[in-house]
């Protein structure tokens, strides 16, 4: 690496005033930078000239992993990249490798609407941490404490339904690995009665609040013809007023079924996209409710021996069971030649899995395309000219979570 | 008026005949071979003409010892639609052979392509023609191999090493 000159004489701009441009370094360990990002800032006074941001200090080469391992060991690794919704990435890698065996159609209707309910809740724990910090980074920070008292109890739920909190690797290619447990209904019921009243209380703390406006309002601007250029997705298009949404424009798990609205913002600053994520959490409380009270009985994993484990009561007690389960274990389940691309609408974005089968049961090659990587490009464009301190509402209005960016 | 994503394919193939050497279909996602030479003027007829304006994914894959040539880049793209109700997806690939790894960069078309294609440079080596800011992303500067191809062992851990002693030695700058 060169040395650089920290600060340089920049000429007479005629008013009689020589200035001094500094170059000033954020990150990577900063508290406002949700993680692991770097950004160079050149400052001139207090306006930013010029923001180069360095990725890559959190790089686990997930992708490379994942080719060594077979499909189901993959599982455990797509909740570590994005682990603010480690749930919305174990389904989204699901649903490609259903996609990629072709068995979609076989999927129990018990388990799509199980998976539906835990996909909306993590996109309400993802926003509820990303509007509680973006609103802790500039100074408010009794929304934090509702933010993450909700987040609490949907981590509550998770430990019911898969026994882990955070790095949930739920459900299996087929179906759900158990059925769920019986008081999931009731304490779905709870967190619904509980939650719509939280979202008010934030609201109630930010919308109106003026130093939150003002910190806002108008900063971190990008055009909705610069988003799609840019491929921002998620909220950060939908703020800049792109009606795109992957639930209803390339639906899956039968998103089309539910009825629900895609709020889409007007100005695109960063006020515009917090309140999509606003809106987007009483969109998924909607989209839950609807679930919940079609939730079917029946099968919760396909019948489908070659590719899902059988019962575990099955295993100690009938031969053939025992047979299927250690060779579903010792060799993986194997998908045809062919390659495959899944696009979920994750709470940060689109989140796309392409896998290339060689007909093993490793990958041969798996790519994750991560929302946060993406949209973290627009990051130079939308504070060139701002303040300092608007860097800060950029990234948290941006939420990204390095774990993905860097994988 | 909904377009569906048969007649968008057809009209671009019949337009694009001499360059579209191969289509192929798996689980409903055409996929379009696309010559090297004839990408760049192919790609920027896609955005103007038939208004793929949105780049979803970037990336590459090494068939290294299975088939030649030994590389294929791989690009996805979304049509919105004029009311955002189409939504029409094409995947482009273009192969490339071990000897000559370049291709034109499509980051001057779609300025989303800028950090997708510094991936690829980063994991493959794969050089971009035309690329603003041709420089690695996720590894270290001074970081020598590129991990994602299949002759680079996972295990293969010494070259950060290396680097990273380097500099304790040497002092970080």
């Amino acid at each position: 690496m060169e040395r650089v000159e920290f600060i340089t004489e920049s000429p007479d701009s005629g008013d009689g005033v020589s200035t001094k441009s500094m170059m000033l370094n954020m990150g990577p360990q900063h508290p406002a930078t949700h993680g692991v990002l770097r950004i160079v800032l050149h400052l001139d006074g207090e306006i930013v000239v010029k923001a180069v941001p360095y990725i890559g200090y959190l790089h686990r080469g997930i992708e490379k992993l994942c080719e060594n391992i077979t499909y189901q060991q993959c599982l455990p690794y797509t909740d570590r990249m994005d682990y603010l919704a480690a749930i919305c990435n174990n389904i989204g890698f699901i649903l490609t490798v259903e996609k990629l065996l072709g068995i979609e159609d076989e999927i129990p209707e018990r388990a799509k609407v199980a998976e539906v309910i835990l996909f909306e809740l993590g996109r309400i724990e993802s926003h509820m941490v990303g509007i509680g910090t973006h609103a802790l980074d500039l100074g408010a920070m009794t929304a934090f404490f509702y933010c993450f008292k909700e987040r609490e109890r949907i981590y509550d739920i998770l430990e019911l339904v898969c026994g882990a909190r955070l790095t949930t690797s739920y459900p299996r290619v087929g179906g759900l690995p158990l059925d769920l447990p019986e008081d999931f209904e009731e304490k779905i019921r709870n967190f619904l009665k509980i939650f719509p009243e939280t979202i008010d209380e934030v609201d109630k703390l930010l919308t109106r609040n003026k130093i939150w406006v003002n910190r806002t309002k108008g900063v971190a601007y990008i055009s909705a013809e610069d988003a799609i250029n840019l491929g921002l997705s998620g909220p950060n298009l939908r703020g800049s007023g792109v009606p795109h949404d992957l639930r209803k424009s390339n639906p899956y798990l039968d998103y089309d079924k539910y009825d629900f609205e895609i709020p889409v913002g007007t100005d695109g600053d960063a006020y515009s996209r917090y309140l999509c994520r606003m809106e987007e959490m009483r969109q998924s409380v909607k989209i839950i409710e609807q679930a919940i009270n079609n939730l079917p009985d029946g099968p919760y994993a396909a019948d489908l021996p070659e590719i899902v484990l059988p019962k575990k009561e099955l295993v100690y007690t009938k031969m053939e069971s025992l047979i299927r389960h250690f060779v579903l274990v010792y060799e993986g389940l194997k998908p045809p030649v062919g390659e495959v691309y899944h696009g979920v609408e994750n709470p940060k974005g689109e989140l796309g899995y392409y896998l290339v089968s060689d007909g093993t049961a490793k990958p041969y090659r798996m790519r994750v395309r991560g929302p946060s990587f993406v949209n973290m490009q627009a990051i130079a464009q939308m504070v060139k000219g701002a303040f300092l301190a608007d860097v800060i509402t950029a990234i948290g209005s941006l939420d990204i979570v390095l774990g993905e960016i860097d994988r | 008026m909904s377009v569906d994503s048969d007649s968008v394919i057809g009209s671009i193939r019949s337009q694009f005949e001499s360059s579209i050497y191969k289509t192929y279909s798996f689980r409903d996602e055409t996929t379009l071979f696309v010559k090297k030479e004839s990408f760049l003027k192919f790609c920027r007829s896609l955005k103007q003409d038939f208004k793929f304006t949105y780049v979803i994914d970037i990336t590459a894959v090494d068939y290294l010892d299975i088939r030649v040539p030994r590389y294929e880049m791989v690009y996805l793209f979304h049509r919105f639609g004029d009311d955002y109700d189409e939504n029409i997806r094409i995947r482009i690939k273009v192969e490339l052979e071990d000897s000559d790894i370049t291709i034109d960069s499509i980051t001057p078309i779609w300025s989303g392509a800028n950090w997708l294609e510094r991936e690829v440079l980063d994991m493959f080596g794969i050089e971009f023609r035309g690329h603003p800011d041709p420089r690695r992303i996720l590894m270290p500067e001074d970081y020598k191999p590129h991990p994602l191809r299949k002759d680079f062992d996972v295990r293969n851990r010494q070259p950060s090493k290396e680097s990273f002693e380097k500099e304790l030695k040497e002092g970080f700058e």
